[in-house]
């Protein structure tokens, strides 16, 4: 089951520069331990003893996935996840 | 409709139907039109009241200055009512933002202090920071973190939109302060707590995201996860696009962040029509789109527009 990542400008050391990768799993946090195991490092930059980041902000499809089931929230073939920054707006 | 002043006049904004845009009969939208207030956005509400609510405090005295970290609206609102009070303004704004944006702080009398493009609001935030630790005299009333900002919208927003739309079902809304959505939020849990709280944040070029480590990253101490039901990034083409259907199919000149919004609004509208509910859906129209016709945003094909704004802080 393959998914698309987004990754951030802040996390592309790791990726080898890519902006977009690939990922399996059947949900976000099967995802990100798949991701860890390609791109070394970048799991602990998501994810600390607490669940995501402060400062980490993961949509599936657009949406926040807090609202959704967290770390547990089920994926799918072909779902898009975008991993950005927490920044200001106003 | 008649007041004592435009600053008694802010707010009182029409909810204005959606008959094309809405997918049913059952499922209705409509749009708060916050471009009707006196500078022409909803940050007017919020910069009114963090102003009266630091009088009352008695935190400012005639002639202080007032210093803002602002992407545009807020520091407009700002510079209006200042005026009006006899306050100085210094607004510290990310030098990509529009050029109408400038031309109109000017004219009101405030004073602007550019920040780094590269971080986009956080920047700024930083900056003004900085600025007010230097100097101890100017007030800082700080936008992200007033309670007087959500407040005005508890006070305000809130009510009006129960008032004229009792039925209501789901609230849209941008996420930038959180202001709108935290005050609205509140109070509809106070008052009518099945009502759904949608919020959409815009997403930006790359740029603006551009922080030299995840430490750096930025959350309003406003913003209470607990009072929103969901969150959606909404990406420049989707927004541009909204906002040009918008202007097509009701005729309504809106800003790019109200696409954003609406876009939002319409996935709600679709949720309640796949699942066979009923649904009324309130948005919020930020602002106008005069400020934004300087980046092309309404001309040539969406992708065009999209690469025009690309690197902007367009909400």
């Amino acid at each position: 089951m393959a998914i698309e990542v987004r990754v951030p400008t802040i996390l592309r050391e790791y990726t080898g520069g890519a902006k977009v990768v690939s990922a399996e799993g059947a949900t976000l946090q099967s995802a990100f331990d798949n991701l860890e195991a390609n791109y070394p490092g970048i799991g602990g930059r998501l994810i600390d003893d607490s669940g995501l980041r402060r400062f980490i902000n993961v949509y599936l499809n657009d949406e926040d996935v807090r609202f959704l089931d967290g770390l547990n929230t089920v994926i799918a073939d072909q779902d898009t996840i975008t991993i950005l920054p927490a920044v200001a707006g106003g | 409709m008649r007041f004592d002043s435009l600053l008694a006049s802010v707010g009182h904004t029409p909810l204005v139907g959606l008959p094309r845009l809405s997918p049913s009969s059952d499922v209705r939208i409509w749009a708060k039109l916050e471009d009707r207030n006196p500078t022409g956005s909803v940050k007017d509400r919020a910069a009114l009241n963090m102003i009266l609510d630091a009088e009352a405090q008695g935190l400012l005295t005639p002639g202080c200055t007032l210093l803002e970290p602002t992407s545009g609206n807020t520091g407009i609102s700002l510079a209006m009512v200042a005026k009006q009070r006899g306050y100085k303004l210094i607004c510290v704004m990310p030098e990509n933002t529009s050029a109408e944006r400038t031309q109109l702080l000017t004219m009101w009398g405030a004073t602007i202090i550019t920040s780094p493009a590269a971080g986009g609001s956080n920047e700024a935030v930083r900056v003004a920071k900085g600025l007010a630790a230097e100097n101890p005299d100017w007030v800082m009333l700080y936008q992200y973190g007033n309670a007087a900002n959500a407040q005005a919208h508890y006070d305000s927003t809130g009510p009006e939109l129960l008032a004229d739309l009792p039925e209501i079902t789901h609230f849209v809304a941008g996420l930038g302060t959180t202001g709108t959505l935290m005050g609205v939020g509140r109070y509809f849990r106070d008052h009518k707590p099945d009502v759904q709280i949608v919020a959409a944040e815009p997403r930006y070029g790359e740029l603006v995201y551009g922080l030299r480590n995840l430490d750096e990253g930025f959350i309003p101490e406003l913003y209470d996860a607990s009072l929103l039901s969901s969150r959606f990034s909404v990406g420049p083409l989707d927004a541009l696009k909204r906002t040009r259907e918008l202007l097509e199919v009701e005729g309504i000149f809106a800003g790019i962040s109200t696409g954003a919004i609406l876009h939002a609004a319409l996935g709600e509208a679709r949720k309640a029509v796949q699942a066979g509910i009923s649904a009324d859906i309130a948005f919020i129209v930020c602002d106008g789109g005069w400020k934004y016709l300087s980046t092309g945003a309404y001309e040539g094909t969406l992708e065009e527009a999209e690469a025009r704004i690309e690197g902007q802080l367009w909400a």
